[in-house]
């Protein structure tokens, strides 16, 4: 019955549904987790912003050490390049654009005659890396999707490590920052060493109140804070990159829905379309057989429209 | 006259509440209690205990392993990325931790981090109220 074309077209049009189905799921659930990882980005802002309040107190009340987090390498012989990505792909420019901001940090340590240090976060950018040949020094796999404070405690202090033991000389740190839903960005910042106490109390807003009282004193509070301080800015980095990921995938997932959709739309046209032309051909093609059997027995059996009744 | 508690955790806000004293150990400074009207404080907490005390009566108590502690006008903040309450404290596990840190102690007595752990083990079960 059906001719050729048609049933070709139909089976696509059941795969592009399959395909849509998926995309629709994948949608769905970033749609949730990107609430989820708001939420917790949202609720780890109370201690990164009192850890720097405690700094701004810390700087009004005029305490500078000399810790080895805040060392000025005088030469920098090694850039250490934190990147975070995702385990899993179908987020759109997600891991692309961090992977490539990374990069741009890497050749720019090379400019400067520096070697480079590259500190993986997520499968996405070991991949790219390491089929680049880059050399990897740490790579974690498993938590960029959902961080937890201990994953990003274990990577600080990793990195603080090599930091203080003069091996790397300068930390870049590359995520994505979440703006809100609909923008995220690639952003790269100064990880280590630290700014001096005082830009650190620059950036934040909180009002100094007072002269505070320190116990042990300004500079044992400010040596046990700085690795916390660090830490906490690796979790919300983790945290933001974890919500802009779902953000992506969702925007990903719900263009492919709408292609898929449209994709839909013309194949079953197009399929109709063949499906009226194999009916007309098949009428055709009765037409003109009766026609030709008419022909022969025109004599016999005259038959007139309508002139039996 | 009371003031506002908070347990700030990197996660999240673990404990919001009202305070008549706080009572908390500083690294150096020893025992030290919060009451309205404190000066600004800043201070280092020591692997102890934090005292909660309701004005209505009745204490909360939590383990704190590690943190700072922030006086500032009517606000306490309590800073700790590994702080406990009673209710969340695991006694079979601080119990095995607590047995473990003890043999490693016996073996090497200058094994920091058993002494560390040991320290921690022993402060989960005084906050739970269990007997070692």
């Amino acid at each position: 019955m059906a001719g050729g074309r048609e049933r070709v077209l139909r089976r696509r049009i059941g795969s592009v549904q399959n395909t849509k189905k998926i995309t629709r799921a994948m949608e769905l659930i970033a749609a949730t987790r990107v609430v989820k990882a708001q939420q917790r980005a949202r609720m780890a802002k109370p201690y990164a912003e009192q850890i720097t309040s405690v700094i701004e107190n810390l700087a009004a009340g005029g305490a500078e050490v000399d810790h080895p987090l805040l060392r000025q390498a005088e030469k920098v012989e090694r850039v250490g390049v934190i990147v975070i990505s995702s385990d899993r792909g179908l987020a759109g420019p997600y891991n692309s654009s961090v992977i490539k901001a990374a990069e741009r940090q890497v050749q720019n340590a090379r400019s400067e005659g520096a070697d480079y240090s590259l500190i993986v976060i997520g499968k996405k950018a070991r991949d790219y890396f390491a089929f680049r040949n880059y050399a990897i020094d740490s790579y974690t796999d498993g938590i960029s999707d959902n961080p937890s404070y201990e994953d990003a405690r274990r990577i600080a202090e990793e990195v603080a490590a090599l930091f203080t033991d003069g091996r790397i000389d300068r930390v870049e740190l590359v995520y994505t920052e979440f703006l809100s839903l609909g923008s995220q960005k690639v952003a790269t910042r100064r990880f280590l060493p630290l700014e001096s106490t005082e830009s650190i109390a620059a950036e934040g807003d909180a009002g100094v109140s007072g002269a505070f009282e320190f116990e042990p004193s300004p500079e044992g509070v400010l040596e046990a804070l700085l690795p916390r301080y660090v830490e906490a800015r690796l979790f919300g980095a983790l945290l933001e990159s974890a919500a802009s990921e779902h953000a992506n995938r969702q925007r990903a997932m719900k263009a492919a829905t709408d292609n898929a959709e449209e994709l839909i739309t013309k194949l079953s046209r197009e399929m109709n379309q063949a499906r009226q032309d194999a009916i007309t051909t098949e009428i055709m093609e009765i037409v003109g057989g009766a026609e030709a059997l008419g022909s022969d027995d025109d004599s016999e059996e005259p038959a007139p429209v309508g002139a039996e009744y | 006259m009371s003031f506002q508690v908070e347990l700030v955790s990197p996660e999240a806000i673990t404990y919001q509440g009202e305070a008549e004293m706080v009572i908390a150990r500083t690294v150096g400074g020893g025992d030290i209690a919060f009451q309205p009207g404190h000066v600004p404080f800043i201070g280092v907490l020591a692997v102890w205990s934090v005292d909660v005390i309701r004005p209505e009566g009745g204490r909360d108590t939590f383990a704190v392993h590690r943190g700072f502690v922030q006086v500032a006008g009517t606000k306490i903040s309590i800073l700790s990325d590994v702080s406990e309450s009673a209710g969340d404290i695991d006694v079979e596990r601080a119990r095995v931790a607590k047995a473990d840190a003890e043999s490693a102690l016996s073996a090497d007595k200058d094994d920091e981090a058993a002494a560390a752990d040991l320290a921690r083990a022993d402060i989960r079960l005084a906050v739970a109220g269990a007997e070692g």
